[in-house]
């Protein structure tokens, strides 16, 4: 019973919202409309999950007094800090948008701008044509890399003889365009196209509950 | 020769670090002003909202977080400022909690003295639901979004008189950090027969080509490069323009890394076959 009352509702509601694809009508677009708004009111409850599990699991480094500990009383004052700023002024209060815009938006901004020192080290290090597929892989890298910015067409439209600029007025941005839309273009297809069938089958599942795992009962 | 060779091969990184600050930061302090070429996806965007009628809604989905501000803040901007000045009206809203701020942030920049909160543009600001708040505003917006981002009734916005669900909205533009274009061309794209524009990150750009191809989004802004030709065509200057000398020197500078460390190896490798057979 315990297992079964929450299979046969995940059933139910599967079939209603793929009915009511196929009957636009009442009762079915009322019934459709709730769902909707019921979803959303249960996804609310997922911040409270995240928020609990975010606090379970700094407050067990600071109990354990591991060595990282520091970095989650950071977290508990930040969260303490913007909530607190949040609930007494208010998401539009000056307090919590001088938090925003000179705290975390900074930190969040630099932490992504590393990567461009760590990319371009990385290149150096393992970009090397050891086989065909690496050798394929860094001369597209290299066309696309230097066709996506405006210096690739400056300096071919500055360095090329007058003869090859009226065969190709901008060669490299052509090449980069065919890798986007002709092989680069194929393989994310083939990506969109198996993912999208993975998902309806694991709609299938779990509506005809073969899949179980949100059940917590481990299948 | 051999040593020099295995030094650069083996260079600390620290160095490439310093390079990599010295090719972004000089252009910005000494802008050489390389010129910028639309390319037909981003002028496919530009056309669409220059040919939409004075009064026309848009809706704006501001799906990013700072860590992507560099790329996507300007072409908000610039898509803003072009909204603006043709007179029409942009309905605000995002997907990401961490964008909540930063939507607010851009519409307000945006509208400067150009256009007022409320008659020319509302900020809805975040719900939780992705895939559920993009199919419950095709019904009627006002169930996700009973008041705007600063708690104002959505009945009380004069602009929002007239604009219940998706069929009063003339064009969806998904401006994005992550995949969220992928459920707005599925969801409001597919289901509501609404048309899509997305403004997206350089590494993502190139997924969205599938959609481009089969005309489920109208056009595509892909990157800080992107952003400078939208900049362009509306004629208002900004962060993308001025970081564009800054990023053709970089990629200059790792594809010459890399064509060095290439030529490093096979003469490595080439001296270390030639040790064997002696």
């Amino acid at each position: 019973m315990k297992l079964r009352v929450p299979l046969i509702l995940c059933f139910l509601c599967g079939l209603l919202m793929i009915v009511q694809f196929f009957i636009p009508h009442p009762p079915f677009t009322n019934m459709y409309e709730k769902l909707l708004d019921w979803a959303i009111i249960i996804s609310i409850f997922t911040i409270v999950i995240g928020l609990s599990s975010l606090i379970k699991l700094h407050y067990t480094r600071i109990a354990r007094k591991t060595p990282e500990r520091p970095y989650s009383v950071v977290v508990f004052v930040g969260m303490a800090v913007m909530a607190t700023v949040g609930i007494i002024n208010g998401v539009n209060g000056k307090e919590f948008e001088w938090l925003f815009k000179n705290v975390q938006v900074p930190m969040q901004a630099t932490m992504f701008s590393l990567l461009a020192f760590f990319i371009a080290s990385a290149a150096y290090r393992a970009f090397r044509a050891r086989t065909l597929e690496a050798t394929l892989m860094l001369v597209a890298a290299i066309v696309v890399m230097f066709a996506r910015v405006p210096i690739g067409s400056f300096l071919w439209q500055h360095i090329m003889p007058d003869s090859v600029l009226q065969w190709r007025e901008n060669l490299p941005e052509d090449v980069a365009g065919w890798i986007f839309n002709v092989p680069s273009m194929a393989a994310r297809r083939a990506i969109l196209l198996g993912v999208s069938l993975g998902a309806v089958a694991t709609s299938l599942k779990i509506m005809l509950g073969i899949e179980r795992s949100y059940t917590g009962s481990g299948e | 020769m051999a040593d020099f060779i295995k030094k650069i091969a083996n260079i600390d990184r620290r160095y490439i670090f310093i390079l990599i600050a010295l090719t972004v930061i000089i252009p910005l302090l000494f802008p050489i002003g390389m010129p910028v070429t639309e390319t037909k996806e981003v002028m496919a965007v530009y056309d669409y909202i220059e040919k939409l009628p004075q009064g026309s809604a848009i809706l704006v989905a501001m799906d990013y977080d700072p860590a992507a501000l560099a790329e996507v803040y300007p072409m908000t901007l610039a898509v803003f400022h072009h909204a603006f000045s043709r007179k029409i009206k942009v309905v605000g809203m995002t997907l990401w909690n961490t964008g909540a701020a930063l939507g607010e942030l851009a519409m307000r920049e945006a509208a400067g003295d150009i256009a007022r909160v409320g008659e020319d543009y509302v900020y809805l600001g975040y719900v939780v639901g992705d895939v559920n708040v993009i199919m419950r505003m095709g019904e009627d917006i006002s169930a996700v979004y009973p008041t705007d981002y600063g708690g104002k009734p959505l009945a009380e916005s004069p602009m929002m008189k007239g604009i219940k669900n998706y069929k009063d909205i003339a064009l969806i533009v998904d401006i994005a950090a992550g995949a969220t274009p992928e459920l707005w061309v599925a969801y409001a794209g597919d289901m509501f027969k609404k048309d899509i524009a997305v403004g997206c990150t350089a590494v993502s750009a190139v997924g969205y080509y599938p959609f481009l191809n089969t005309k489920q989004i109208i056009g595509l802004i892909g990157g800080m490069k992107g952003a400078a030709e939208y900049e362009k065509l509306v004629k208002s200057r900004g962060t993308a323009t001025a970081g564009m000398d800054s990023q053709s020197i970089a990629h200059i500078l790792i594809i010459l890394l890399i064509i060095i460390a290439n030529i490093s190896y096979f003469v490595m490798r080439r001296k270390d076959k030639l040790l064997k057979k002696a």
